[in-house]
């Protein structure tokens, strides 16, 4: 296993970085490019910057503030949002993009997961899945940019990433809506299920509070990384400090 | 310091540029064999399959400026690995700048394929594309086929199994990683590479 990732996470709405809880209420945290470098300069290791509500709105990112960041950055950056066509994605990658995340897409359509990963291969294609225990069972949902626009899809959260693996998804990132913005730690439950299920890298998303929060999701979950936004933005906590916390605890992660 | 990024296919050309650019160099993404051919470095990037990526450069008439290339050349991830032989992956043929095949990552449930994330550098020897960087310095890779030890190789990583991470032979260079996106390492790699004399 490769160190352990610590991925800063740059939600942007309006050209603007906003967190909200639970996908609700966005607050303002500020602009995307000075937060991009504020993460690269105290230790991210991935940066990943979803335009959340390009799916909802039916429009894709926007390319010129994609460049504007990649310019700046000399760690992976993975781009979400709206993205539905091999097209869009390519432009992504002639943008400065490492990595490609979809989401609401390949709900719509699984086959773009596999027609992604043959044209810019596996490494390069991410699958994000929105998720949430309903009636005993987590489930996938959609378009949960807006409020107004969340939908509950028929898939079952365990179901869909397994199948989004078989059909050439390189990474899964698992974002557990129940706990996402709350700082309440991870949903280990939830990621232990899914990487007893998948052979790809699992990426742990949604809850994270404090630095023992990750060392819980790496420790117990083995997630390969674990993603935050919120606790990053307001300065709570900082990345140096969770990596320390990490390391003590004995998992590798880069210094 | 002019520097062609070679276009074979879809790839992360653009975050290579930016590296490049951050270090003063003037970069081009190009598969004009002319342009190539007249550059004072040449990028190999990543990208795709190799079967696919070297059945472009043929169609593109690059193989012949590739390997008569005078002045240093490095490849990056994929573009390492088409620097040798063969390759396994698709049962490609590769340039032959560098001896040996590309085999498939013993892929496990300890190390499950691709290999992705940050792994270490082990210097295998002295070499000035690995001054200033620190033994166990880290390295943002992704792969899922390796490139054989040998005399060409400089720094090799372990992921499953040892293989090359980074290689010279004449002027020919290379990385498995990406120095595009390994932070302040890949930054050094990108910066010696640019100083090498020619």
């Amino acid at each position: 296993m490769p160190a352990r990732r610590i991925i800063a996470c740059l939600d942007v709405k309006g050209g603007r970085v906003v967190k909200g809880v639970r996908f609700e209420g966005h607050a303002d945290m500020g602009d995307p490019v000075e937060l991009a470098i504020r993460y690269r300069d105290s230790g991210a290791d991935e940066i990943v910057i979803y335009d959340i509500t390009a799916s909802a709105e039916r429009r894709v990112i926007d390319y010129s503030w994609l460049s504007a960041i990649a310019r700046h950055l000399d760690i992976p950056l993975c781009v979400a949002g709206g993205i539905r066509s091999v097209a869009q994605a390519i432009a992504c990658l002639e943008h400065g993009a490492d990595k490609i995340s979809i989401n609401s897409p390949a709900l719509e359509r699984p086959e773009f997961i596999t027609e992604l990963a043959e044209v810019a291969g596996t490494q390069c294609v991410v699958v994000g899945v929105d998720s949430r225990m309903i009636d005993g069972a987590w489930s996938a949902f959609q378009y949960t940019g807006d409020v107004k626009t969340i939908t509950k899809t028929a898939r079952l959260t365990m179901d869909w990433i397994v199948e989004a693996q078989e059909r050439g998804a390189g990474e899964i990132v698992l974002n557990c809506m129940d706990r996402d913005g709350t700082r309440e730690g991870y949903d280990i439950a939830q990621l232990k299920a899914a990487r007893a299920r998948l052979s790809i890298p699992l990426v742990a998303s949604g809850g994270a509070g404090t630095p023992a929060d990750f060392v819980a999701a790496f420790a117990e979950a083995d997630v390969s990384g674990a993603l935050a936004a919120g606790i990053l933005h307001s300065g709570a906590v900082g990345i140096a400090d969770i990596k320390r916390a990490v390391a003590q605890a004995g998992v590798e992660v880069r210094p | 310091m002019s520097v062609a990024i070679v276009k074979v296919g879809v790839g992360n050309t653009a975050s290579v540029a930016f590296a490049l650019e951050r270090l003063g160099a003037k970069a081009t993404i190009t598969d004009d064999p002319a342009v190539i051919a007249e550059a004072q470095r040449v990028v190999l990037p990543g990208v795709g399959a190799a079967a696919h990526a070297m059945r472009r450069i043929d169609e593109l008439g690059l193989r012949a400026t590739l390997r008569a290339f005078p002045r240093p050349l490095i490849g990056v991830c994929l573009g390492l690995q088409l620097l040798y032989e063969r390759s396994e992956e698709g049962d490609a043929e590769g340039l032959g700048l560098l001896p040996g095949a590309v085999t498939m990552l013993p892929a496990s449930t300890q190390a499950p394929s691709p290999h992705m994330g940050w792994s270490k550098l082990a210097r295998v020897r002295e070499h000035a594309l690995l001054d200033g960087v620190e033994d166990g310095a880290y390295a943002y890779f992704v792969h899922s086929y390796v490139c054989p030890l040998g005399e060409a190789t400089i720094a090799a990583a372990r992921y499953g199994g040892s293989f090359t991470a980074m290689a010279q032979q004449g002027n020919v260079y290379g990385c498995q990683f990406h120095p595009e996106r390994s932070g302040a390492v890949g930054a050094r790699v990108l910066a010696n590479f640019l100083a090498l004399p020619c």
